[in-house]
């Protein structure tokens, strides 16, 4: 079993408190941070500390709690363009990777015409699927669908058939949910925009496990979730390029997003606030911040490198098995998750028998329906770590699954 | 979390009585009927479990029952145990059989993320009987 040095794991650990709860009388296991992951005391803090000390609304409010819940709601607007090297004009809170995309979907297809191409792929989370599909279907646009290759990556070949010059929208998921597969971002969003197409990064699987800097990526758009890297559910984030986001039209209209409303007309708020309608969730954003803090503090590399470490270990210990199926490309080009099957047994069944055991896995489609198609299954399991997990958890899955070959047998 | 719930035997691998398994791996009344009365489809999004039961109704019982379908060991045992179950019953009796029912005769609790995989044969079966009657 390799011992990662990245970090004092135990030591990290007591900052989670859930990390020390029992499941079925056993130590918690937790192996699906890809759906979401677990918050230490710092985040929780932080949104119990607004509630209890300054709770008051934002932008509006005069008095000495307004001042100062604008300030952290301001403050945690800047930790997390500070975190992906943006500006803070172009970033915007949202509810989630979901309402970020679908903001996008609504406004860019405005000014698209019938017949107009946006290219996606076989291994598209239904949140950077279902928005363009409808909204194509509505508009009267082209889908079209890059191809995955045996191994789980992308299709080079499929890349170049499907930008062309009639493609004005490419929306990619950084790091694929289910086949882990990490894309070259850089690389499609070159083909893109020589081919005059906008770029659009899905960070949600990404944002939270490797270093990101959108001026290097050269995304026009990156969205991303805060719930999956340690902030509370109910905030998210979408990055747009500035030029863009002043000419795009926004997606909510109302209170906070306006400077002057007329009977007539109403001018519009400067960014990011244009986009931010209504009360947003103040104490999420400034959960999110606390969020972004603790991960400065073990550094993005370190946090990316101690997952490598365990996903080669978990993909190393799987693949021993000869019943286990495993999804996706081999751990060198894999971010920190395996999907997977075992023969004859549904995936509900394994995660069931694994829960008995305290750990927690995630069956079923993965909000990647499309993809289960292409790869020929009906549902997978699927164990997603991050920097708290450790070697021993994976033994345990490994011997889990040992357990339910047994059941089955 | 209901306490049943924390009872040991029927959490993990306590859920996979033998009586599951044994109809998971050799279900009863696999197959359809040619020229059933009544055929429907279910399926559970959430999983991918489907089941097609095909029903053949004489007077007012069903006379001959059949199901295919794939999916987790519990949507599969349970579709099959119905079937035993529901076989020279009337459609009257078939509508009143509840989701407890099915419990019982998995002999387990279902916890609420399993209720679905465990009714399925049941609600293509309530379904199919609501079609035919609504046809007749």
């Amino acid at each position: 079993m390799p011992q990662t040095k990245t970090f004092d794991i135990e030591k990290l650990r007591k900052d989670f408190p859930i990390l020390n709860v029992e499941v079925h009388g056993k130590p918690l296991a937790y192996l699906d941070n890809a759906a979401t992951t677990q918050k230490p005391k710092a985040v929780i803090d932080s949104m119990d500390n607004y509630y209890e000390n300054y709770n008051a609304n934002i932008h509006r409010s005069i008095h000495t709690l307004g001042e100062e819940a604008s300030a952290a709601y301001e403050g945690a607007h800047k930790k997390v363009s500070d975190f992906i090297n943006a500006d803070f004009e172009e970033l915007v809170f949202t509810k989630n990777t979901t309402e970020s995309l679908n903001l996008l979907a609504y406004s860019l297809t405005q000014n698209l015409n019938s017949g107009d191409e946006i290219v996606l792929n076989q291994m598209e989370h239904h949140s950077n699927f279902v928005p363009w599909q409808q909204l194509a279907l509505k508009r009267k646009l082209k889908l079209k669908f890059i191809e995955i290759d045996k191994d789980g990556t992308l299709s080079n070949e499929s890349i170049k058939k499907n930008i062309t010059k009639k493609t004005k929208i490419v929306s990619l998921t950084h790091v694929s949910n289910v086949l882990g597969t990490i894309n070259d971002v850089k690389k499609i969003g070159k083909i893109s925009h020589e081919s005059g197409a906008l770029f659009i990064v899905d960070g949600a699987q990404s944002v939270p496990h490797l270093p990101i800097d959108v001026k290097k990526l050269d995304c026009d758009f990156l969205a991303f979730s805060g719930h999956k890297m340690l902030g509370p559910t109910g905030i998210g984030a979408l990055y747009g390029k500035k030029g863009l986001l002043e000419r795009m039209e926004p997606f909510l209209y109302g209170g906070g997003m306006i400077k002057e409303v007329t009977f007539k007309g109403t001018r519009l708020n400067e960014l990011p606030w244009k986009f931010e309608a209504g009360t947003m969730n103040i104490a999420e954003a400034i959960g999110f911040g606390a969020a972004i803090n603790y991960l400065n503090k073990l550094g993005m590399k370190n946090i990316t490198n101690h997952e490598k470490e365990l996903v080669k270990y978990a993909y190393k210990r799987l693949s021993e098995i000869k019943e286990v199926e495993i999804y996706g490309p081999n751990a060198e080009k894999r971010s920190g998750l395996v999907a997977f099957n075992i023969k004859n047994v549904h995936a509900h069944d394994t995660a069931q028998i694994l829960d008995g055991e305290g750990i927690a896995i995630r069956a079923g489609h993965h909000c990647a329906m499309p993809l289960h198609l292409v790869l020929g299954i009906a549902a997978s399991a699927r164990a997603s770590f991050y920097f708290y997990n450790t070697p021993e958890e994976v033994d345990k899955l490994a011997e889990g699954i040992k357990k339910v070959i047994k059941v089955f047998k | 979390m209901t306490k049943e719930n924390l009872d040991p035997g029927y959490v993990g691998e306590g859920m996979y009585r033998e009586n599951i398994l044994d109809h998971y791996k050799n279900p009863h009344n696999k197959g359809a009927i040619i020229n059933p009365d009544i055929k429907h489809t279910e399926n559970n999004p959430i999983c991918g479990d489907v089941i097609t039961v095909t029903l053949k109704v004489k007077g007012n019982k069903l006379e001959d029952v059949k199901f295919m379908g794939q999916g987790c060991a519990i949507s599969q045992a349970a579709a099959s145990m119905l079937t035993d179950e529901i076989k020279g019953k009337t459609l009257e009796e078939v509508k009143e059989i509840k989701r407890e029912d099915i419990a019982k005769l998995l002999g387990i609790s279902i916890g609420s993320a399993r209720t679905k995989c465990a009714v399925l044969g049941l609600v293509a079966v309530k379904e199919g009987i609501r079609e035919f009657e609504g046809k007749n």
